[in-house]
């Protein structure tokens, strides 16, 4: 199946994804190679079958609503790439 | 006494009875990595001053007549995707390069508790997305008996580290064979236990509803003395299942007479490798003789396995790997314009190229338009290859294939081609796909003295009969000394 520029472009935007254009242009033909092996599903009808999304019988599952002492903030911001004041730091969003 | 080449079990019946102590296995292993590593490649993070501290403190509190856990003194290694405290955790990849976690995983603790002394983390593809170990960011893992080849992925580091003798067992995580497809091309053994039966929490999501952490061990009977330490509910993990686990070792050495065995034609038909299916069928007269019932079966939904898994795991992954986007841990570009280009700009600097292509595939999956004809219909196969399974185990005990198509291929040798590279898993992904467990060992090797792996599958929570039938072979496959040269 035919995979576009447009097509690229798009999902890596969904996908918060900025590649270059040498990387555009391998993923049109590396999608679409991997699309038309995955279109083999499609070659069956399997409407009336309902899908499984979990292969073992759990459902519903709940926890105590306990208080357990959690991460301390230096712990947390120990990995961070960019703090300040004992925060994260990121570029300003509002002007 | 050769420390190195000795199982758990054995070294724990020497440490119990105090002819050897910990730290004589732990400086063993120590030095063994210090003569093969560097050819191997099989580690990420190397924490053998800890390990040595450990040993000490392990023989020290055995000395004192103090209570020791099951794996008390064994040196042992860990895939770098499950959380270490304290111990860098990089998932093999540039985002998380520098990334030290506050907490461990589940699997982790449990083997702490049990006293295992930890060497260091193991090499992987990165995010466990491969099949040859060549997607690492940091270097190569190469296959101990060839090194001109590679150890299968994703865990291979985990498979090649146990082949070597760089570690007496091993953990790795499957999500499409990622254990035991690196047990096959290394010659060791690896299992994928039941979705549900072993924790995740900790283990770095690559897709969640098949990655399932399992053990790489010398034997059969490692694995089950690991898998007693590493199973169990955990309330941590909300898909972990709550039941009450048996002794995994509970029929080890009994008799296989009557077990009713399945050999799935699909499975052995083109495309696999001619020495491959001799040996695989050789298993199966094997285990005839012993006194199995071997029958041919057909599981016509096989072909549908590989495009469902390569759908469902990239929709999973496109979504657990949202997470990385340079703000709250790992890597962040240094130039970007605004909040949304720190977003893109790290996540294409900090991916490699397989991460970037299975985000891709499974965004476009998922997204408008595309979802009811790729992910919901990869779901619906998903129901017909469960079914299809579960049909096969109303009268088989256990399934018996070939673990992978062919033996470990030489680097480089698929890397441009992204199907054929995928067709290396068509024999595991089926597995995960059902949630059911399997398990690969050793049954021969082909010309080029490359390993070759038999696998055995069973209905979901019955592994204690895969151990039995493996341990049944295991005693009487009559193979040479399972020890690459290096």
């Amino acid at each position: 199946m035919e995979i576009t520029r447009e097509q690229v472009e798009h999902v890596a935007n969904l996908a918060r994804l900025n590649l270059t254009e040498d990387e555009k242009e391998q993923m049109i033909t590396d999608m679409g190679v991997i699309i038309e092996f995955a279109n083999r599903i499609n070659e069956i009808n399997i409407d009336d079958i309902n899908p499984t999304a979990h292969v073992i019988p759990i459902n519903n599952v709940f926890r105590e609503d306990d208080v357990n002492p959690s991460f301390s903030r230096d712990e947390l911001l120990y990995n961070a790439p960019n703090k300040e004041n004992g925060c994260y730091s990121v570029p300003r969003i509002v002007e | 006494m050769d420390l190195i080449k000795m199982t758990a079990h054995e070294l724990k019946d020497k440490l119990e009875t105090k002819e050897i102590s910990s730290e004589e296995i732990t400086r063993a292993y120590i030095d063994r990595i210090d003569k093969v590593e560097h050819k191997v490649n099989a580690y990420i993070t190397l924490t053998t001053d800890k390990a040595i501290n450990k040993a000490k403190e392990i023989d020290i509190k055995r000395a004192n007549g103090e209570q020791v856990g099951a794996l008390a003194g064994i040196p042992i290694a860990i895939k770098d995707n499950m959380c270490t405290r304290g111990i860098k955790t990089t998932c093999a990849s540039k985002m998380l390069e520098y990334f030290v976690p506050p907490y461990s995983a589940t699997v982790v603790e449990k083997l702490n508790k049990q006293d295992s002394v930890i060497l260091g983390k193991l090499n992987m593809d990165e995010f466990a997305m491969g099949s040859s170990n060549e997607n690492s960011y940091f270097h190569k893992t190469m296959n101990p008996w060839d090194l001109s080849r590679v150890p299968g992925g994703s865990s291979g580091g985990s498979a090649a580290a146990v082949a070597a003798n760089e570690a007496v067992f091993t953990l790795g995580s499957d999500t499409g064979g990622s254990i035991r497809q690196p047990a096959h091309y290394c010659g060791v053994v690896g299992m994928k236990p039941t979705y549900g039966t072993v924790s995740r929490y900790g283990l770095v999501a690559f897709a969640s509803s098949l990655d399932q952490i399992g053990p790489l061990t010398k034997d059969v009977k490692d694995m089950a003395l690991v898998m007693n330490t590493i199973t169990g509910h955990d309330k941590l993990d909300s898909s972990s299942y709550n039941n009450e686990y048996d002794d995994f070792g509970k029929y080890i050495g009994e008799d296989i007479k009557g077990k009713k065995i399945a050999l799935p034609k699909e499975y052995f038909s083109k495309g696999v490798q001619s020495e491959v299916k001799e040996k695989v069928l050789a298993v199966a007269r094997k285990l005839e003789d012993l006194g199995a019932v071997v029958e041919e079966v057909s599981m016509n939904m096989t072909d549908l396995a590989l495009p469902a898994y390569y759908l469902i795991s990239s929709a999973e992954a496109s979504s657990n790997l949202a997470r990385y986007d340079g703000v709250k841990y790992g890597f962040r570009a240094k130039d970007y314009d605004n909040l949304v280009d720190l977003y893109k700009q790290t996540r294409d600097e900090g991916f490699g190229k397989e991460v970037k292509r299975r985000i891709m595939l499974g965004t476009y999956a998922l997204s408008s338009g595309y979802y009811d004809a790729y992910y919901k219909k990869a779901q619906q196969v998903r129901t017909l290859i469960k079914n299809e399974f579960d049909k096969v185990f109303e009268s088989y005990d256990l399934i018996l294939t070939p673990t992978g198509p062919s033996t470990a291929f030489k680097i480089g040798e698929k890397i441009n081609n992204v199907v054929e590279m995928y067709m290396n898993d068509i024999c595991t992904v089926p597995i995960n796909i059902a949630g059911v467990p399997a398990l690969s060992m050793n049954c021969g090797f082909d010309a080029n003295n490359m390993p070759i792996g038999v696998q055995f599958i069973s209905k979901a929570f019955n592994e204690k009969t895969i151990l039995q039938v493996a341990y049944a072979y295991e005693q009487n496959r009559n193979l040479p000394d399972l020890t690459p040269q290096i």
